[in-house]
């Protein structure tokens, strides 16, 4: 179990998927970085909120978990690639027969995971199949 | 730089081993490749310890002195150092002691790994273990490791021509070598059907295609070349060590598929030894997954993208194949002490060099190779070993 501030700090990013661009070279963050790899200390880190709509990349059927997502077995665990570029991790809202790599999918704002029975609860981003 | 030499190993044998503790394992093992190096505790210079979480399986840091304290040195005050890089501890351990030797700076140097995981239940051994991805972007969202191999199976199997029936081939395979590996967890051959049959975790990867949970402790004892035979007459050379990075999530992989860091720690290990391919008589791998093993032996570079499936249906990886793949069981069979992995890669590796593999020899082995992975690529480790 975490402090409430490791996650209060990270909820504009889990919430809306404000990430971040590099000014100099033009590429896209997400998860945000505060350094280019590219550009090193010649980029110039700018804020992006991204539009959210992606590509399955590749996916998994989560049957056994840790303590914490127990519960939710099994669940559709997926690397999304946003339009924008960036990859990143997300569980899919669908059952795992529906599941695809090359599907598009669009953001749904979702509970994540909860501390224990009187814990603090995670929200954040996860995706559904576009029709 | 100094040539350096191993000149003594010792492994515990691995299993969920209740009687034991975190420091219990560790005397063990130490006071095993001690007697095989014939080296007394007063003669060490200095110990490097790998060790993934002993802070998450038995609420202990400090393991560095703790080690060195039970082990019986502390009057001695050697340097005694913990090395974390999650799976790949092990195989860090052993490069940050072959580089205290080369260096001049130490000359007798013990590199351990201990992994005590069977204190906590598995729902907490899963979470601790997911702290070698990135607890931020793939921990918080429900990521497992086996979970985050699937997805690199997914993808394989996707884009190359591998089938279920090959992936379960590799368990196969470290399961008849784990049975002729004293050491080994798991002693029992198996069948394809019992992967097949055995129940998904993350899909595709079934309970067969993973391995398991493990306490161990393995430890060996390095010296200069030039006083090697002072201590024994079977001393094995390390011809290279080499180790590299990677991004620390899967999703950032220029590759979903291919380890970059093993393709870059083996070209940096083959040019050091000044070897090839062909020269390398067997390699013990990181297989935590089936699908690792494949993706290993692709980037080490032993056969092109897509081919490992087929070489392993077609017997290549076994005992007599062209190419023996993880005679020891791998962590498959053998277990995955996962601090202690890196070291047992090189003890199996010294034991079939000296030819003391019992019914698991390598007829003839010369040179092996060690390949040790953390996370899901972001460490790994490579060294190159021979006689």
């Amino acid at each position: 179990m975490s402090s409430v501030a490791r996650f209060w700090r990270k909820i504009p990013q889990r919430y809306n998927l404000v990430g971040t661009r590099c000014g100099t070279c033009g590429r896209y963050f997400f998860p945000p970085r505060s350094l280019c790899p590219e550009c090193r200390r010649a980029g110039r880190i700018v804020e992006h909120q991204f539009r959210g709509d992606g590509t399955v990349v590749t996916y998994t059927v989560v049957r056994s978990a840790s303590e914490q997502f127990e519960h939710s077995t099994p669940y559709v665990l997926a690397i999304i690639r946003l339009d924008e570029g960036p990859r990143f991790t997300a569980q899919l809202v669908c059952s795992p027969e529906e599941a695809r790599i090359g599907m598009r999918v669009r953001p749904v704002f979702r509970r994540i995971s909860t501390d224990g029975e009187s814990g603090a609860i995670h929200y954040g981003t996860k995706y559904v199949p576009v029709e | 730089m100094r040539e350096v030499a191993v000149i003594g190993v010792g492994c515990t044998r691995f299993g969920e081993k209740w009687s034991e503790s975190f420091r219990s394992l560790f005397v063990e093992a130490g006071t095993l490749a001690l007697e095989d190096a014939k080296v007394a505790g007063e003669q060490i210079d200095a110990m490097y310890v790998g060790n993934m979480s002993a802070g998450r399986f038995v609420e202990q840091e400090h393991v560095g002195a703790l080690i060195a304290d039970y082990a019986g040195l502390a009057s001695t005050h050697i340097p005694s150092t913990r090395v974390e890089a999650a799976c790949a501890s092990g195989g860090l351990s052993f490069r940050q002691a072959v580089i205290a030797v080369a260096s001049g700076m130490e000359d007798i140097v013990v590199a351990a790994g201990v992994e005590k995981m069977t204190d906590v239940a598995s729902g907490a051994s899963v979470d601790a273990l997911a702290g070698a991805a990135d607890r931020e972007w793939e921990g918080f969202v429900g990521a497992t490791f086996p979970g985050l191999y699937a997805m690199i199976a997914n993808d394989y199997m996707h884009r190359y021509p591998l089938t279920r029936e090959q992936l379960a081939q590799v368990a196969v395979k470290n399961h008849y070598n784990g049975a002729r590996n004293p050491i080994a967890q798991f002693q029992q051959e198996i069948t394809v059907d019992t992967v097949l049959h055995s129940s998904l975790v993350a899909d595709p990867l079934r309970l067969f295609d993973c391995s398991p949970i493990t306490d161990g402790a393995a430890a060996v004892v390095l010296a200069p070349m030039e006083r090697a035979r002072e201590f024994t007459d079977t001393p094995v050379r390390v011809l290279a060590s080499a180790q590299a990075s990677d991004t620390i999530t899967l999703h950032d992989r220029r590759d979903i598929s291919t380890l970059d860091a093993t393709v870059a720690a083996g070209q940096r290990a083959f040019a050091m030894a000044g070897l090839s391919h062909r020269d390398i008589d067997l390699v013990e791998v990181h297989d935590c997954f089936t699908i690792a093993e494949i993706c290993a032996i692709e980037d080490l570079g032993f056969c092109r993208k897509g081919e490992a499936g087929r070489l392993t249906a077609e017997g290549f990886t076994t005992l007599n194949g062209g190419l023996p793949v993880n005679t020891s069981g791998g962590l498959k069979a053998c277990g995955h002490p996962v601090g202690a992995t890196g070291i047992k890669q090189v003890c199996e590796v010294v034991l079939q060099l000296r030819g003391e593999a019992g019914k698991r020899q390598v007829n003839g082995a010369k040179i092996g190779m060690t390949h040790n992975v953390g996370g899901t690529g972001a460490t790994v480790a490579v060294h190159i070993l021979g006689v």
